[in-house]
């Protein structure tokens, strides 16, 4: 069905806007579109996608329309069918992380997983998981973490790993700070990002506690060969300039079924993923017979992603 | 009708008024215009290439930008400090000058609108933010207070100095129903701005180095020391160029009144410093890295240092009223005060508030020369809107610059014309 509609003329979400967005569309002129051009600082802001709204408040038909547009576009730039999703949440499901740190051993291979899975820039590199090295005699002190820590060999003696990434909060703070609406949680529990309505003031980076949240500073470089075609609008599809992305527990993934690349790639079976609101979930089986604990659990964001030590 | 063919006059006249001048004036705009041309260009680079071409990562996301823009929130809410003695107690010699602070005010909220206009990654999408037309994330986000805060405030000061000065251009005596009004909800404006702009930075638990209930209290504190002082020198300049007369005991009040408000001040920050530093938990890494440096790291301790030597003494001179009374030393300490709340709460605030990040990591951060050349073409527009504002206020402030004066002139010249 989608593919049908992907064939739609890109501009077609004029005809099938509401009365009362219609309206506002209208009160912003072309002209207003040529100046804005301008302000992107390249010449290719079409006016569909300059006038287009809030990804919440579009209509069904102007959803595919306006994915239409993005398949359109990527196919263009990058030579290839990318295939942008808009799966919605599935019901009964609320998606839990469970990371075990006493068998992570800080190989990053996470990172680089998650780099390929979600079509990060690769230059300058956006990375959503950082690996942090902590003391074994300070514990989870950030103070002590190093980060761009780069022996021969991980484990380091005297050292244990602590990947974080976006908690996915009940209360997310970034959320609540953002001054259009661009970033919300999703009934599984998801935290996204609209590209297309972000303005990139970057005020939820400075609200999240977490450092989840990467801007792209400069204009994403994702060499035709790196893009997986495999996206979702909410997700991986590629990014815009200027822009604030974010781990969404592979959200193109996981509302398929499948585990987050992160999980799936874990060489020690540290990371554990599956739906909170499932008795039989290794989730619950972990948040059952393990004894878990929040990071910045003073905070109250109320974190979906726990951390425990298995062994 | 007619008065809105005397509104058109004095548009028009205005324009003539701003656009002629001596050699010095045009020297002076066009200074300025050179400044704004070179942050054009440098602004040019940051669409073209993105936010890379400045120093701020994701580490430290806000930088030199949005220092700029927090410290001018303050200058522009400054303007009720002429306000509130002038209209609550009466006081004729602020009340003529209150007009302006006002324009202070808003050349200051049109340099912070510019700040946040360059901070942002994608300025086409400037309407997301606009009320009604956008989606506004109202009442949630700090930030959309903030936008309707700071735009309402600019819209009522161009409001009332517009106002004030068509009257005084018309000749007639203005309608005390109208301004007395506005500029008392001026004051609890002017306050809400800088409220909101500290909330804005208050409500982050996730940054231990703002989230202090003091900081707001703090703000307004050292607001009410950096802006008056801008006038104060504003004002002396004044009186040697423009036949404008600010009378000493004007200049000597406002002054004693930032004494108070440097003290205050100052005894804000001892409190916030005693709290962090002697319980000593691990927020203190914030305030470590700002005064004493962090891991080798220690950028800002000499500006930190500076502003708090600079605050202290331009209290002692403002404090003495043998200093404050002496043209000299009331400058310096004008000088010393401005350029210690510049430190404060510009870098002194943004930076220790991202450094270390969240996870504890130590970015950095410098303004690179994109964001020093974008920072200098938005102060050039600012002082440029002031100029103009001045240019064309003073003489009309003067009834020097009439509208009977003008047709006088014009008919005179109609007369002259052989026939």
């Amino acid at each position: 069905m989608m593919d049908q509609d992907s064939h739609q003329p890109a501009g077609s979400c004029d005809g099938t806007a509401t009365g009362c967005s219609e309206g506002r569309r209208e009160f912003l002129g072309a002209a207003v579109a040529a100046v804005a051009t301008a302000l992107t600082g390249c010449g290719k802001l079409t006016k569909e996608e300059f006038l287009q709204h809030s990804f919440r408040e579009l209509s069904k038909d102007e959803v595919l329309s306006v994915i239409a547009r993005l398949e359109k576009e990527y196919k263009e730039k990058y030579g290839k069918e990318v295939k942008v999703a808009n799966t919605p949440a599935i019901p009964g499901v609320i998606f839990g992380y469970a990371l075990d740190l006493s068998r992570c051993i800080g190989c990053r291979r996470c990172v680089h997983a998650c780099v390929q899975e979600n079509n990060q820039s690769r230059s300058p590199e956006v990375q959503w998981i950082r690996v942090l090295e902590l003391d074994k005699e300070e514990g989870v002190n950030l103070q002590h973490a190093e980060h761009y820590y780069n022996p021969e060999e991980v484990p380091r003696e005297g050292h244990f790993y602590m990947p974080v990434q976006c908690q996915q909060c009940k209360k997310p703070p970034c959320v609540k700070v953002c001054p259009v609406g661009a970033t919300w949680r999703e009934k599984d529990g998801i935290v996204v990002v609209d590209y297309n309505w972000c303005i990139g003031c970057r005020y939820c980076m400075a609200a999240c506690p977490y450092g989840a949240r990467h801007f792209n500073w400069g204009e994403p470089g994702l060499a035709a060969k790196d893009v997986n075609p495999d996206t979702h609008y909410l997700g991986n599809r590629p990014r815009p300039k200027g822009v604030v992305e974010k781990c969404t527990f592979c959200v193109q993934r996981t509302r398929k079924g499948l585990y987050p690349a992160c999980v799936e790639i874990c060489p020690t079976g540290s990371r554990k993923f599956g739906n909170l609101l499932d008795k039989d979930s290794e989730i619950r089986y972990v948040l059952e017979n393990k004894r878990v604990f929040k990071l910045k659990e003073e905070l109250n964001t109320q974190p979906n992603f726990f951390y425990f030590y298995g062994v | 009708m007619a008065t809105l063919k005397n509104f058109w006059q004095f548009i028009t006249d205005t324009l003539r008024i701003i656009t002629t001048g001596s050699r010095y004036y045009y020297a002076w705009i066009g200074f300025l215009l050179l400044l704004i041309m070179i942050g054009a260009v440098a602004y040019a680079g940051q669409l073209r290439h993105g936010l890379i071409v400045t120093q701020m990562r994701d580490q430290v996301s806000w930088g030199f930008y949005i220092g700029n823009f927090t410290f001018l929130v303050g200058v522009a809410a400054a303007a009720i400090m002429l306000v509130i003695p002038a209209y609550i107690y009466d006081w004729e010699p602020i009340k003529e000058i209150t007009i302006l602070g006002e324009m202070l005010a808003i050349s200051a909220l049109i340099m912070c609108l510019g700040f946040v206009m360059v901070d942002i990654g994608r300025p086409d999408r400037f309407w997301h933010i606009m009320p009604l037309v956008g989606s506004l994330n109202w009442p949630q986000s700090m930030l959309a207070w903030d936008v309707l805060v700071l735009n309402a405030y600019l819209l009522l000061n161009w409001f009332v100095v517009t106002y004030l000065l068509f009257c005084a251009y018309t000749e007639r005596h203005y309608v005390k129903k109208i301004v007395t009004p506005l500029v008392l909800l001026s004051i609890p404006m002017a306050v809400s701005i800088h409220t909101v702009t500290a909330y804005l930075y208050n409500g982050l638990g996730a940054r231990p180095f703002w989230n202090s209930a003091i900081l707001a209290p703090r703000f307004l504190a050292s607001a009410f020391c950096s802006g008056p002082a801008i006038l104060l020198i504003l004002l002396q300049v004044l009186r040697k160029t423009t036949k404008l007369s600010i009378k000493d005991e004007a200049i000597f009040k406002i002054a004693e009144l930032m004494a108070y408000t440097m003290g205050f001040n100052l005894f804000l920050t001892a409190a916030e410093s005693f709290k962090e530093i002697y319980s000593g938990t691990e927020h203190m890494v914030y305030f470590q890295y700002l005064l004493f440096g962090l891991k080798g790291h220690n950028t800002l301790v000499p500006y930190a240092w500076a502003s708090i030597i600079f605050g202290f003494v331009a209290f002692i001179l403002f404090l003495v009223p043998r200093f404050r009374t002496n043209w000299v030393t009331l400058n310096i300490g004008c000088v010393l005060i401005y350029a210690s709340v510049y430190i404060e709460k510009g870098m002194g605030l943004i930076i220790p508030g991202l450094t270390p990040d969240a996870l504890g990591e130590i970015y950095v951060y410098t303004p690179s020369f994109t964001e020093i050349a974008v920072a200098a073409g938005i102060f050039a527009i600012g002082f440029l809107a002031f100029t103009l504002m001045l240019k064309a206020a003073v003489p009309m402030m003067l009834g020097e610059f009439t509208i009977s004066r003008r047709r006088k002139a014009s008919d005179q010249q109609e007369a002259e014309r052989p026939a």
